[in-house]
This record gives structure tokens, C-alpha cells and sequence, in this order.
């Protein structure tokens, strides 16, 4: 069928409809490696500036670090570029082999299955292994790409609370007639950054007999004493069933995905998983940077302890200037704004002072809980979180927000 | 419309989708999806609730978020299915 001029300002009036409602997302291209520190063309034809990333998932700094680099060129010389190919077809090298038994081990699973992205892990897990006699139970606030996979699978599906422990026993008691119960959660939840309470829910999923599925993208790596995650930190490794995480955030920041967990339920996966059947392998020059990066991660603890000291700085560093700061022991600190336009302007603000952030407002995070999250890295210096605290701080002020509270801020500038 | 049902529903989304320590009042008309108080995602929450109360099947092409926004709009489609 022709793009007619009909067709074509239908979809420009969608677009003017997602511009309308001040949700549309704007270009920015990052002309450097990815980092603390880089060089950010922005808005699209203005000149390239020097800035410091506040807004990546660069969690441990390992984007652009020597030594994966290395790895990734020693990947492309000894096993190319690409794999041509799904896993199952002839796209398995030894060394996504490796990877999957360094994950196994470094999670503390008994089997791993690599995906193109968390993504993708995250969409054909479910379809995988649960069917329509069963239900899945998910936290309210898990990531959209556990909802997809979610919603493609033919169980049923329930929610509770976010983080809601009453109300989670309360909706495993009402769905004990089901076959089987997979209770889903984030393990560290992105736009809050705060810990599903494993402890709790592990407990509840050993009393009512439900199996549990945890998203450490936002974990692997640096929560937890030794980085393996929120399990490790909540000492429940050996109850977790299932876990997806990505080597896109803290472990390279480059691309890749994995479900990690009991073996029948990973051997389902490779026999079933739409997105390991039907998607390309990760690239060999990133399954060879991918191990590198557990090779680090594993050897000391050094890069994990230096992003929870910068994480500690900061969040003491614009507490201290007076910014209403949602409480929490993650890389990730959101600096709560409530009100999506002052998010917005305040994020232009501190790119004006050099300090990348940006405003995230509802769909994204609910209705009334505009933010700017900030995430640190253990690539960001003590100069650097000053620089971005001392912006804070004066953007803040223009604003008239420091020293307000919730009921402060939202008197001035409303939901 | 009989004023049961609607305080059954209401009481449901209060108990289901409000915090304790959430300041959100909730009417019989108050907007619940496009406010954000219940999303998509959870909305089968509520759905599963009128099916099992009530005993009727809704489709999900009727199941709609502007269906569902608010307790009187579920008042009135609920009645519709059970005839």
C-alpha cells in the first residue's frame, strides 16, 4: 500500500499528539566514548559541549574501561564480528559457553541462557515456562519489559502493591488454587531505586509454595558485599529461582541479556523462548568483554565500593543543599520534583551548568512523582559529585525548592 | 444503578490500589486509569474482581481503560453484562 499524504498527516498528528502532551522525546547525541565525563551535541545542531553524565547505567564505570576494551578487540580478532545466526542454529561459540557458565557461577544459579538483551529475556521467559493453569503474580512497579513478556504469555497474570507484603501474602492466599505461582519483581526498581525486600518475599514464596523471578539489571554487579546482587544482599541466593539481568548496565554496558536460574527451567528456555529462537547471539566481541568484566567484578570488590561511597556523597551532598530526596541505599537517587514541568526546566537548567540529568514525569513514573533521577558511577570523581551537587544547589535556589518538602514543592508549582 | 454495587467496587479499588499512606480520595467519579491511580498493567486486578463478584465474563475488548475509569463507568458495564 502507497504512504499516501492521508497516511503520512495521520501519523504526523500523532506525533503533534505525543509533542502535545509534553512527552515527546527529544534527540541527543553523545559524541565521545560513554562516561563521566563526555561531549554531548544537544539539542540536535547546537554545538558539542563538554558535560558530566549524571544519567547512564554506566553503574561501575566499566563502559569504556581499558581493560573490556581489550577484550572486546581480542573477541573481534579471535572470533569475529558476528554470528550470523540464532543460538540454536550454529550461534553458540565457546565462549557464549563461558559466559553462561561464569554467569551461572557468579549468581549463584545452577544454569544460565544468554538473550540478544535483558529485553528479550525478559519477553520470552514467561511464554517459556508457564502455562494457562498458572498465574503470575507481579509487583506493580516491574520493569515494561517483564510486563510485555507478562502480557505475551497464556497464564494468567495478577499484581500486587509495589513492595507490599501484606498485599502480596494477601494474593497468593487467593490464587492457592492455582498449578503453579511465579511471583515477579524488580530486584533494585529503576526509577526509585529502592530494594524489593527479598528476605520477605522469599519467605512468603516457601509458605504459600510460589516460585520467584527477580530483574537484577539494576543490581548485578555492585549490590550486595561481593556485587552478585539483590539476593546476596538480602542472603537469599540459594531461594531464588529465576533471575534476568543485562550485561547493558553495571557488568560493560554494551548489550546482551541472560535468565540464570533452576536447570529444567533454563533448559525450557532454550527449547522454547521466542526471542532465543528467533534473535541473532550477542555479538563475540561482547560475550569476550562480557567475561572480562566478571573477571573484574570478581577479582575485588573495589569498583562496587567506590560507586556505594560516590552514592553515599552525593545523596548526603544534596540532602545537605535542601533537595527532597526519595531515601534509599542505591546508585540511583531521585530528586523528587512532583511536578512534571519543573522537572523538565530544571533538567535543561543543569545541562546549562554542565551536569547531564533529565526530568522523567508520568508515563514513566506515576502520576504526581516527577523526578530527576541521578545515577552514580564508580567513574564519577568527588570533584565531579561536588560539581553536580554545587549545580543542584543553584538550580534549586533559582527555583525557589530547597529546604521544601513533598506538600512544599507541590504547593508552589502543583502535580 | 444500585448503590451496592458501587460501594463494593469503590471499597475494592480503595483497599486494591490506595496506599495507606496515600492523601488520594476516590469517588464514585473519580478517574482511575487516566489519573494514573490504577495503570494498565494492574487493571486485571479489578477485572478478575468484577468477574468472580459478579459472574460475568468481560471481553477484553470491553475491558477498555475509558471503561474502566471510574467506578460509576464499571457500575454501568458490569450491569450491561449481567443483563
Amino acid at each position: 500500500m502507497a504512504y499516501t499524504s492521508k497516511a503520512r498527516e495521520q501519523f504526523q498528528g500523532s506525533i503533534q499528539a505525543i509533542k502535545d502532551k509534553g512527552i515527546y522525546k527529544e534527540k541527543r547525541f553523545i559524541c565521545s566514548p560513554q562516561d563521566a565525563e563526555i561531549t554531548v551535541e544537544y539539542p540536535e545542531g547546537a554545538p558539542q559541549e563538554k558535560v558530566l553524565n549524571f544519567c547512564a547505567n554506566n553503574y561501575l564505570g566499566l563502559s569504556s574501561h581499558p581493560a573490556v576494551v581489550k577484550a572486546a578487540h581480542e573477541g573481534l580478532d579471535s572470533r569475529g564480528y558476528g554470528m550470523s545466526s540464532v543460538r540454536f542454529i550454529c550461534g553458540t561459540q565457546d565462549i557464549h559457553r563461558e559466559l553462561q557458565d561464569r554467569m551461572s557461577e557468579f549468581l549463584g544459579m545452577e544454569d544460565t541462557l544468554l538473550f540478544p538483551s535483558c529485553m528479550d529475556a525478559n519477553s520470552g521467559v514467561f511464554e517459556a515456562i508457564m502455562e494457562e493453569e498458572d498465574l503470575i503474580l507481579a509487583d506493580r512497579l516491574i520493569h515494561a519489559s517483564l510486563v510485555d513478556g507478562i502480557k505475551l504469555c497464556s497464564a494468567q497474570y495478577d499484581t500486587f502493591k509495589h513492595m507490599n507484603m501484606k498485599h502480596l501474602e494477601k494474593k497468593l492466599q487467593l490464587h492457592s488454587d492455582k498449578r503453579h505461582v511465579l511471583v515477579v519483581t524488580d530486584g533494585v526498581f529503576s526509577m526509585d531505586g529502592d530494594l524489593a525486600p527479598l528476605d520477605e518475599m522469599c519467605r512468603l514464596c516457601d509458605q504459600y509454595g510460589a516460585m520467584i523471578l527477580v530483574d537484577e539489571s539494576h543490581a548485578s554487579g555492585f549490590i550486595g558485599k561481593t556485587g552478585r546482587g539483590t539476593h546476596e544482599h538480602f542472603n537469599v541466593i540459594d531461594k531464588v529461582d529465576l533471575i534476568t539481568t543485562t550485561f547493558g548496565k553495571g557488568l560493560g554496558g554494551a548489550s546482551g541479556g541472560c535468565v540464570s536460574g533452576r536447570r529444567e527451567l533454563i533448559e525450557l528456555c532454550r527449547q522454547k523462548a521466542r526471542p532465543y529462537l528467533f534473535s541473532n547471539s550477542m555479538a563475540p566481541p561482547i560475550v569476550n568483554a562480557s567475561i572480562k568484566v566478571l573477571d573484574l567484578v570478581t577479582t575485588n570488590t573495589e569498583l562496587r565500593d567506590k560507586l556505594e561511597w560516590n552514592a553515599a556523597y552525593f545523596r548526603k551532598g544534596v540532602e545537605e543543599a535542601g533537595l527532597c530526596v526519595r531515601p534509599g541505599n542505591t546508585p540511583i537517587v531521585p530528586v523528587m520534583l512532583y511536578n512534571a514541568k519543573l522537572a523538565n526546566d530544571m533538567s535543561r537548567d543543569m545541562y546549562a551548568e554542565g551536569i547531564y540529568v533529565i526530568g522523567f514525569f508520568f508515563p514513566v513514573v506515576p502520576a504526581g512523582a516527577a523526578r530527576i533521577r541521578v545515577q552514580l558511577s564508580a567513574a564519577h570523581t568527588k570533584e565531579h559529585i561536588d560539581k553536580a551537587v554545587a549545580a543542584f544547589k543553584k538550580v534549586g535556589e533559582k527555583y525557589g525548592i530547597l529546604g521544601l518538602d513533598k506538600k512544599g514543592i507541590i504547593d508552589k508549582y502543583g502535580m | 444503578m444500585g448503590k451496592e454495587m458501587k460501594d463494593m467496587i469503590l471499597e475494592y479499588v480503595i483497599d486494591e490500589y490506595v496506599d495507606e499512606d496515600d492523601d488520594d480520595e476516590v469517588g464514585y467519579d473519580t478517574a482511575l486509569i487516566s489519573s494514573g491511580i490504577v495503570d494498565s498493567f494492574s487493571m486485571v486486578s479489578l477485572k478478575v474482581f468484577l468477574e468472580k463478584k459478579y459472574k460475568i465474563s468481560l471481553p477484553d475488548n470491553e475491558a477498555t481503560p475509558e471503561a474502566f475509569d471510574t467506578v460509576n463507568k464499571i457500575c454501568k458495564l458490569v450491569l450491561r453484562f449481567q443483563g
